[in-house]
């Protein structure tokens, strides 16, 4: 929807990110090497099934990892400056500043004892310090127009809203530091329809009026649709498909990307149900090659050996499967296209 | 009467909720509720609407978990008000439920097989080992899974859809005619749902089990439910033929609900912009009148004065509860003088 033709300009970078679950038996590989890029005003769209690691990637990406998980290893870069290592003082200072959560459940992550404007006040006055009063109030008054929530909410405790209101109350916070980036950990899955597009709406204006860039973690491919510009699905802890919105739903490459979109039931047309089951393979021991190679139609001998790469297949769209084989020309092809092909 | 395997006849259900100064405040969660299921064929009728719009106080009462206020409940000619606790124990067994929440149904501490032999001694199906297993494959395997893989197993092992599933077979080996599914799919995740929704079609469609399937979201309703009723504030907003309804929505409220469902794709965005009503505008219940009033763009003066009734629209049970469609309403539009 956005500006295309701008300078991709990474703002976080995440490299080889693991993040691991200690259990008696073995870690569980929650997250096991994922890489991508945030740009600059960019929404990026976090996909897979539960268990596919999405929120465990978002709080390793916001340092909120807790034990039993643990990062294990990578690089997570906001600007340039490495997040991992840092002390928790120092986390202290990017989070709410650069980097903000709107968290699953938003509703019940409010205190339930404080009114709305002195939860977003100790925000500011923990990050800024000490702030006039009138300054404060109207800071907030405009924050709260910004999310679409009349003044009175000012004077409300949560008790007193509705979840779309605690919902974007949550977001007022998220944006009360204007950060450089926001996680939204399914943000709007608890709420009925009609108040899940007026959620979504007021995310995206805030998002085009603050140019702030954007990670939505989610399962409904339908809002995935309307609110993102690109889509990284995960599977069993791994990325396995990067691409731009319209790649995704229009030409998804990975089999079980196509198997995520053929899954999305429609409002226009009646289909044929497609059957999966879920994660097959036990998440502390993944076996060699390919994550996905016991549910793949398509599984080849190579697949069971060999962990595929990610390849560029297309301007943007990655893909980590075996079937697309690079010609000497750089373009990308099929192998199942190919006739005669053993 | 014996044509109807259910029938709900005026059905009311008020609430009495206390408040702080002493006094009570009634809250209605179902209105004059009627709905109909006839014994053959069988079919899915889905319940949609948001939260509070007493799709699951609609559940429970079916279930017998909560007396009506008013109204009848009758199943298989029978007012379940009035059954004596022989018949309450048959209907117990004809009418199954299948609830929201896979992972709160299970005591973690007994294996699956638990599920399905405390059923099994409860209505006395099977005297032998032999046959008690064999009871159970069956049942496992209409929906899709096999007793070796599943019944040593505790709950956690298994996933949200292969639970459903269990929960599909356990409420079939009853051989209910009907059963109650109240949200079987919302917390199972999108890939898995679709392996509910098709246990539920086969059991329809080879068993002639009917269904009450109780949701919110509306795709999945399209994509199986055969009649729909969309509830609003506990009274009917729209109802009929689901593709009908949905394809071509005549309720204000059902028409903002079936835009508001994102589309999956990416070229077919939102249009416009909706808000909603400042909330002390949601709760003002309005005890006469049209439950929608207050959030309507197409609210007329008559909308306040007695609650809409259920208008036909073209197709024979296309029907809406809108003055819209009142054919005096559709003539002083065309000619506001009279």
């Amino acid at each position: 929807m956005s500006q295309r033709n701008n300078q991709k300009k990474p703002i976080l970078e995440v490299r080889d990110l693991r993040v691991y679950y200690e259990t008696p038996k073995g870690d569980v590989l929650a997250v096991d090497g994922i890489d991508f890029d945030l740009y600059e005003g960019e929404t990026l769209g976090l996909v897979g099934e539960s268990g596919s690691g999405k929120s465990t990637a978002a709080m390793g990406i916001l340092q909120l990892t807790v034990p039993p998980g643990r990062i294990a290893g990578g690089q997570v870069l906001l600007e340039g400056q490495s997040l991992l290592g840092l002390s928790e003082e120092q986390l202290r200072e990017f989070r709410w500043v650069k980097l903000a959560l709107i968290p699953q459940g938003a509703m019940n992550s409010l205190n339930p004892t404080m009114r709305v404007s002195d939860q977003i006040k100790d925000v500011i006055i923990a990050h800024e310090g000490k702030t006039a009063q009138k300054e404060l109030k109207e800071r907030i008054l405009e924050l709260l127009s910004t999310v679409g929530l009349p003044g009175r909410v000012y004077d409300l405790y949560p008790h007193e809203l509705s979840g779309g209101m605690k919902q974007r109350a949550c977001i007022a916070m998220a944006i009360a530091l204007n950060p450089t980036v926001i996680v939204a950990d399914e943000a709007t899955s608890a709420l009925d329809v009609v108040v899940q597009r007026v959620v979504a709406q007021t995310m995206l204006k805030v998002k085009e009026k603050l140019g702030v860039s954007m990670i939505m973690i989610g399962h409904d491919m339908g809002l995935m649709a309307q609110m993102v510009d690109r889509i990284a699905v995960m599977y069993a802890g791994k990325i396995v498909e990067i691409a731009p919105v319209r790649d995704m739903f229009n030409d998804p490459k990975h089999p079980y990307s196509r198997l995520l979109i053929d899954s999305v039931p429609s409002l226009k047309e009646r289909k044929a149900l497609k059957i999966t089951e879920g994660i097959t393979h036990d998440p502390r021991n993944p076996p060699p090659g390919c994550i996905f190679q016991l549910r793949c139609p398509f599984v080849m001998d190579v697949c069971r050996k060999d962990a595929p790469p990610m390849q560029e297949v297309k301007p943007g769209q990655l893909v980590a499967c075996h079937l697309y084989k690079a010609n000497e020309d750089g373009s990308f092809i099929n192998v199942r296209d190919v006739v005669g092909n053993t | 009467m014996s044509e109807m395997l259910l029938e709900i006849r005026n059905a009311s259900k008020i609430y009495k909720q206390r408040s702080v100064d002493g006094g009570s405040r009634d809250v209605v969660a179902l209105q004059d509720f009627n709905l109909s299921i006839p014994k053959s064929p069988a079919s899915i009728i889905t319940i949609a609407g948001e939260s509070g719009s007493g799709k699951t106080t609609l559940a429970q009462l079916v279930l017998g978990f909560t007396r009506l206020t008013s109204g009848q409940i009758i199943f298989d000619g029978q007012d379940i008000s009035s059954a004596d606790a022989h018949q309450i124990k048959d209907y117990r067994r004809q009418v199954q439920a299948v609830f929201q929440d896979p992972f709160g149904v299970y005591n973690p501490f007994y294996r699956v097989e638990h599920v399905f032999s405390t059923v099994i001694s409860n209505f006395k199906l099977a005297n032998n080992q032999a046959s008690r297993r064999a009871l159970m494959e069956k049942a496992l395997n209409i929906v899709g899974l096999h007793g070796d893989d599943v019944l040593r197993k505790y709950p956690h092992q298994l996933s949200g859809g292969q639970r459903q599933r269990i929960m599909m077979a356990r409420a079939y080996m009853i051989s209910p005619k009907l059963i109650v599914a109240d949200e079987p799919v919302s917390m199972v995740d999108a890939s898995l749902r679709a392996s509910i929704l098709d246990v539920m079609i086969r059991l329809k469609e080879e068993i002639g089990i009917s269904f009450l399937y109780i949701t919110h979201d509306l795709s999945t309703a399209y994509q199986i439910g055969d009649q729909i009723y969309i509830l609003y504030q506990g009274t009917i907003a729209e109802k009929g033929n689901t593709i009908n309804v949905i394809d071509k929505p005549r309720h204000p409220y059902v028409q903002l609900l079936v835009d508001s469902v994102p589309v999956p794709d990416p070229d077919i965005k939102w249009v416009g912009e909706i808000n909603l009503p400042s909330d002390e505008e949601m709760r003002t219940s309005v005890n006469s009148g049209c439950r929608f009033y207050p959030r309507c763009p197409s609210r007329m003066e008559r909308c306040l004065a007695a609650q809409p009734p259920l208008y036909k629209i073209d197709e024979i049970d296309h029907q809406a509860s809108c003055y819209l469609y009142d054919e005096n309403e559709v003539a002083a539009i065309l000619n506001p003088k009279s």
